[in-house]
């Protein structure tokens, strides 16, 4: 295929679950603030909205086996991996049940069987991690491929560039997804960035950049296939800008009132969900009322994660001292 | 006097140095439109202008490398970190930059740096936000740690810090912020190494920082009403320690309890321990204990997490095994 760009034609059922899993993150993420200043959860609760194409996009185009690591705005994204929203709900409550087994909470959710590598919350942090899980593809010469997000705030840390070089120099399989939402907390792109277009700063390490409208989820699946299929096959790393937006503060501390009603408003309007939804239903790929039996199905599963949370024990408190170390 | 909050204390502290001293400016993330994190710069920007107040990309490498080296060529920064945890990125720049250079270089620069930095638990941030790392600064020679409890306090020793021609870690509590405490109308500083004994007493000799100071106050209390006195030492900063107070409240009371928010091992208190035995051994009636923070990274849980940091009951308890 090389030189030609292929286009993938998509199953009708692939887009159902492509939609359904942005629905399932976006009712997710919307149930949460009520349940945190009901105190059901405590620390940050940094949330997705408004992002959901990326991680629903980067989910679709990797394998099961695939691995995936993030920041701490990663809900939406170990949901997109295929993680139960009842443990991830249950990590929220800090929950035994929980994927962290309330160890973590939102910033920290893990999920080994899905090779969802966790989520991080020093800015940059988990770069290299993700240049490591790639230097263990290489090393045990097997062909999985390792997708890590992180904000755009990540790309001015020191270890970014770092983890760029080592990706590029030890050709490892990792596509690095930057989701440019525009902000990091109060700081725009602008005022934080020498670099506006952030695709370009894999130049330096003749790693190809390249943007995508992080509102449209088959243009992320699309770049982030290719990305993937160039990994997998040993072409090294790809970097990947999608441009999105997180349709509220930076966590739920903050109002956000940094932004201004009408930047928010042009961008709802481009709000990943219902301009998928009504693409689909145009190009007769599906009904209003299957889309709308999906919105109620994945209302139900959050309300089902919400009570699965709620039942679930509390750790026992030995558990304090527990995971310190390996047994032995 | 006024009543005011640690946070507004903060404020006025850097208000008035920066109006006092064209040299010293302040630099972070998101201090100056979005007036800070936990909102400490709060007017700053309108005030002083982006010159002066500067907002940096999230880079603490950077951030304090900069400020480290604005400090050896004039001027006075205050590097803000928007949590202590951040620090650790920065701690090459801290420890091999700033902390040494005076020494290294035979004593021909200075490094005239304050590094601000929020910490403690006690939010359900977990492992990678919430940990108090006094005592790894207190580690490295060539840094001054000053840790603030109340509003007083904050003033005048962070206006003391931004003179200082140290670097300096001026540690903040995160719970601490909001906490109201009278403040001094009109100019003064603190000196950076001198203990305050917040609560006298006869019995033990309670030797604290920060929130912990609260706690042993409250432990105090509890005490009293069984006839035990107990004196409440904050000791205000790590590097110097003032151990002429120290000694002198362990040479009234005959006892004695470190009480630290973080792991205990490794911590300060051992230091303490150490360096108590060895100039009063004389004088203690029972070995000096010590309470700390359980030896684990932070769980989220809330109620794991309030078992992971001491509270007033194990002061107590430690108290009256000693006695
Ligand atoms: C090393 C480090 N510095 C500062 C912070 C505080 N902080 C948390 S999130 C954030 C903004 C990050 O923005 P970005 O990377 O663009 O991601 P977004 O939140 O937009 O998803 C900052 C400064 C941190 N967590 N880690």
């Amino acid at each position: 295929m090389k030189g030609k760009k292929e286009r993938t034609l998509l199953e009708p059922r692939e887009l159902l679950a492509m939609y359904r899993d942005m629905v399932r993150i976006r009712e997710f993420e919307e149930a949460c603030p009520k349940l945190y200043s009901q105190g059901k959860m405590g620390g940050f609760l940094h949330l997705y909205s408004g992002q959901e194409a990326v991680g629903v996009g980067v989910a679709h185009a990797m394998h099961q086996e695939d691995y995936m690591i993030a920041a701490y705005r990663e809900h939406g994204l170990i949901l997109a991996k295929g993680t139960p929203p009842d443990v991830v709900m249950a990590e929220l409550f800090g929950k035994a049940t929980g994927v962290s087994k309330g160890k973590g909470g939102s910033m920290h959710m893990f999920d080994a069987e899905r090779r969802f590598m966790g989520g991080y919350g020093i800015v940059g942090g988990h770069l290299p991690l993700a240049v490591g899980i790639g230097f263990a593809i290489l090393y045990r010469e097997s062909d999985e491929v390792v997708v890590c997000l992180f904000g755009d705030g990540a790309t001015n840390q020191g270890v970014f560039h770092e983890a760029m070089n080592m990706a590029a120099l030890y050709q490892v399989p990792v596509v690095f997804v930057c989701e440019n939402n525009g902000y990091g907390i109060g700081t725009s792109v602008a005022r934080a960035s020498a670099v506006e277009q952030l695709y370009k700063k894999s130049c330096a390490y003749e790693t190809p950049g390249v943007k995508v409208d992080g509102m449209d989820v088959l243009a992320v699946y699309e770049t982030v296939r290719q990305a993937v299929q160039r990994a997998r096959e040993g072409g090294g790393p790809t970097y990947v800008e999608a441009i999105t937006y997180r349709f509220r503060g930076h966590s739920i501390s903050d109002p956000g009132t940094y932004r201004s009603e009408q930047e928010k408003k042009i961008w709802q309007e481009r709000d990943p969900i219902p301009n998928f939804a009504e693409r689909l239903i145009a190009e007769g790929r599906a009904s209003r009322e299957q889309l709308d039996q999906i919105d109620a199905e994945e209302k139900q599963r959050i309300e089902a994660a919400i009570r699965f949370a709620e039942e679930s024990p509390e750790p026992a408190a030995e558990e304090l001292w527990t995971d310190v170390y390996a047994k032995f | 006097m006024p009543e005011i909050t640690c946070r507004e204390a903060l404020n006025q502290a850097i208000r008035e140095e920066m109006e006092r001293d064209p040299a010293v400016f302040i630099l972070g993330e998101d201090v100056g439109l979005y007036e800070g994190s936990f909102k400490v710069t709060r007017g700053l920007l309108a005030k002083f202008g982006d010159k002066r107040v500067v907002d940096t990309p999230i880079a603490e490498a950077g951030i304090v490398g900069l400020a480290c080296g604005a400090a050896m060529a004039g001027l006075r920064p205050i590097a803000e970190l928007m949590t202590v945890n951040f620090a650790i990125v920065a701690m090459d720049q801290i420890m091999n930059s700033a902390a040494v250079a005076r020494y290294m270089f035979g004593g021909q620069c200075s490094v005239p740096l304050v590094i601000r930095a929020p910490g403690g638990a006690g939010h359900q941030l977990g492992a990678q936000h919430s940990h108090t790392l006094d005592a790894l600064f207190m580690h490295c020679p060539g840094l001054r740690v000053v840790i603030p409890s109340i509003p007083a306090d904050a003033k005048g020793l962070l206006k003391s810090a931004i003179r200082s021609d140290d670097p300096v870690m001026f540690l903040e509590h995160e719970g601490l912020y909001a906490t109201k405490g009278e403040v001094p109308d009109g100019e003064y500083t603190i000196p950076l190494g001198v203990a305050d004994v917040k609560r006298q007493g006869k019995d033990v000799t309670l030797l604290a920082v920060s929130r912990m100071v609260y706690v042993c106050l409250e432990a105090a209390e509890l005490l009293a009403r069984d006839g035990i006195e107990a004196e409440v030492v904050d000791l205000r900063a790590l590097n110097p320690i003032d151990m002429p107070t120290v000694l002198a409240s362990v040479r009234k009371t005959h006892r004695a309890v470190t009480v630290e928010e973080s792991w205990l091992t490794g911590g300060w208190g051992g230091e303490l321990v150490a360096r108590i035995v060895a100039a009063a051994f004389d004088d203690l009636d029972a070995p000096v204990l010590r309470v700390g923070g359980a030896d684990v990274p932070m769980p989220y849980n809330k109620a794991l997490e309030k078992a992971a940091i001491p509270d007033v009951a194990q002061v107590v308890a430690r108290v009256r095994e000693i006695l």
